[in-house]
């Protein structure tokens, strides 16, 4: 396939059929701007204009930056698009940041509610889905289409499908992420938890992801690999659900094409199940395979080893996708729920204890005969915790999944700390690998700016993950006891206020906890942008470091 | 078609098909002679550039 040799060009065709739908989309948007009566659409009506608009400009710039000297073919002869997966950082840095802060701002809105300053906008309720969505959306997204983007191109040893495509997934993303956010704070939500953009946000992502997956797609078409990479099936099976379960929970009708409400298309115990559905699959979908996929790449990478038992990674990519898809009714115990319907959802939690921990002896077995590299690796040791962290959470998922455990955890913080083991522990790690991984390899530089804020990095954000999953194991446990708690004369024995007061402490201990975990991450911000620069602080490297201890051992 | 047929036909033969299915997969990730390929997908992880 002689194509792949020679440097990427944009076809005229496609710029002209790009500028027309984005012409078009402008002229939608501007009708919705004059009809609509909601102050907040008129206001993403002006927001698409302005995107719109910088894109088609941004199209006739893009031919001439893609042909320009500086983009050379790899060893291989490949002309690898590495300029989208840099974006794909950066915004993945920028979005982490942003999320991890409206977090803690919330966590201290928690402990002390008068800090929401009595205003619409930075009240708990519209804060809450803007901190979710940054998080599992804006960050964890960002940093799966950038590392798909990646690792499709080089498992596949060919360019990324499209020259235009690829950068409307991005920019597209981008503007999806900014009309969801602005639109929570402005109050516009249809109340589905992790779903809570309205109909024409929906509609809008429907369009990106589907460039998404043809993109993703037409890269593993051109493949000269005879195989596909395990990697690139979690990739796609991510890709492919999340299409799926956004559609059919998003199905919901507007009350008119101007106007930012809609009403759902099940009604009461059906739209909850679907719900659910969607819910925890955007879990096992979204923040399992789609971050597995970069386990399955990054850590053989990073240790330098085959992956332990590439049969086990396919056992463990199956059973995940048989047996995750039925789990969602058990965020559903004790309710209107026939309860068949509940019993099977937990017996699938229960089950998904197997592929989870398959996956994780497989990601930590990668480092046999290579354990000595966690010493003097930095970026390694974060990827292994992550997959520690991965295991430990899937064996506490399904625990909390039985219905005799969930009477006592459910609606208790105990479900909240169980969720940021999972986020922070184990998506937010693996993804802070992934970029600590990614920067020098993009950039050209031999190594990362310093190791020694790696550990420092590490060190911080894990001891703030402990006090916040610790403080929330107490505080949860204690309430759910609270609750439940009765008199000798049958009375409940604390009223609700009772149960609240008791938590502050753990609610401050939990803020504290959250802080550290952002003065980490600003500690990694700083340390890949100087990466970026090209600046070295000086230290020893990890093959450096190893010889000398070889040294050391053997008497010299 | 009503609900009832709907569902006792997805509760009994799609849980076969849906079995077949993940039967077929181990089996193909078991197969004695996909191991080389298996292998040298994991192993051709660590050439590229």
């Amino acid at each position: 396939m002689t194509y792949q040799n020679n440097p990427p060009v944009v076809s005229r065709l496609s710029q002209s059929i790009t500028t027309i739908c984005l012409a078009v989309g402008i002229i939608l948007a501007l009708l919705i701007a004059g009809k609509t009566s909601s102050a907040a659409m008129q206001f993403h009506a002006f927001i698409l204009i302005a995107t719109f608009f910088a894109g088609i400009v941004a199209l006739f710039n893009l031919g001439g930056r893609i042909n320009d000297s500086n983009h050379k073919p790899s060893p291989s002869g490949v002309y690898y698009n590495n300029t989208i997966v840099k974006y794909g950082v950066i915004a993945s840095c920028f979005w982490g940041l942003a999320g991890f802060i409206v977090g803690d701002v919330l966590a201290w809105e928690l402990a002390f509610p008068v800090l929401n300053m009595d205003m619409p906008w930075t009240n708990f309720g519209r804060l809450r889905p803007l901190h979710t969505s940054a998080v599992i959306f804006a960050f964890g997204g960002n940093v799966l289409i950038a590392t798909s983007f990646y690792v499709v191109q080089r498992t596949c040893k060919a360019r990324l499908a499209g020259e235009i495509a690829p950068w409307f997934v991005f920019w597209g993303y981008q503007l999806f992420i900014v009309l969801a956010a602005t639109g929570y704070l402005l109050g516009i939500t249809q109340s589905k938890e992790y779903a809570e953009p309205e109909w024409y946000v929906d509609l809008w992502l429907t369009i990106v992801w589907v460039v998404y997956l043809l993109v993703f797609l037409g890269t593993i078409w051109r493949r000269k690999e005879p195989h596909i990479y395990v990697a690139n099936w979690f990739y796609l099976a991510f890709i492919v659900t999340i299409a799926m379960l956004h559609l059919v929970n998003n199905a919901t009708l507007p009350i008119s094409l101007v106007e930012p409400k809609s009403y759902t298309l099940f009604a009461g115990v059906q739209d909850a199940l679907t719900q659910w559905w969607y819910g925890h699959n955007a879990v096992g979908f979204f923040l399992t395979a789609g971050f597995l996929a970069i386990m399955y790449y990054f850590v053989p990478k990073r240790a330098e080893r085959p992956i332990y038992s590439y049969r086990l990674s396919i056992v463990h990519f199956w059973s995940l996708i048989f047996l995750y898809i039925w789990a969602g009714p058990h965020h559903l115990h004790y309710t209107a729920l026939p309860d068949w319907a509940q019993t099977l959802g937990m017996t699938f939690s229960v089950m998904l204890w197997m592929p989870s921990w398959g996956g994780m002896i497989n990601g930590l077995m990668t480092l046999s005969g290579a354990w000595d590299k966690l010493r003097t690796d930095p970026v390694l040791k974060m990827l292994v915790v992550s997959v520690a962290f991965y295991g430990m959470s899937t064996f506490e998922g399904p625990l909390m999944s039985i219905k005799a455990v969930n009477g006592l955890s459910h609606y208790t913080d105990w479900t909240i700390g169980h969720v940021h083991s999972g986020a922070l522990g184990w998506v937010a790690y693996v993804s802070f690998g992934a970029l600590y991984c990614l920067t020098p390899w993009l950039w050209g530089r031999k190594g990362l700016y310093s190791l020694k804020l790696v550990n420092i990095h590490f060190w911080v954000s894990t001891v703030g993950i402990l006090l916040y999953i610790c403080a929330m194991w107490v505080s949860g446990i204690m309430q759910g006891l609270m609750w439940r708690a009765y008199t000798d004369l049958g009375f409940l024995e604390y009223s609700f206020v009772e149960t609240v007061a008791a938590m502050q402490p753990y609610y401050i201990i939990r803020a504290i906890g959250g802080l550290l975990f952002i003065v980490g991450s600003l500690v990694m911000v700083y340390n890949l942008w100087r990466t970026i620069l090209g600046h070295t602080a000086g230290e020893q490297s990890p093959e450096n470091i190893s010889k000398a201890i070889a040294a050391q051992a053997l008497g010299e | 078609m009503t609900f009832q047929e709907i569902s006792s036909f997805s509760q009994s033969w799609g849980a076969v098909f849906l079995m077949t299915m993940f039967i077929i997969a181990v089996a193909y990730a078991l197969w004695p002679s996909n191991k080389e390929k298996f292998d040298n997908a994991a192993k051709s992880l660590l050439d590229e550039e």
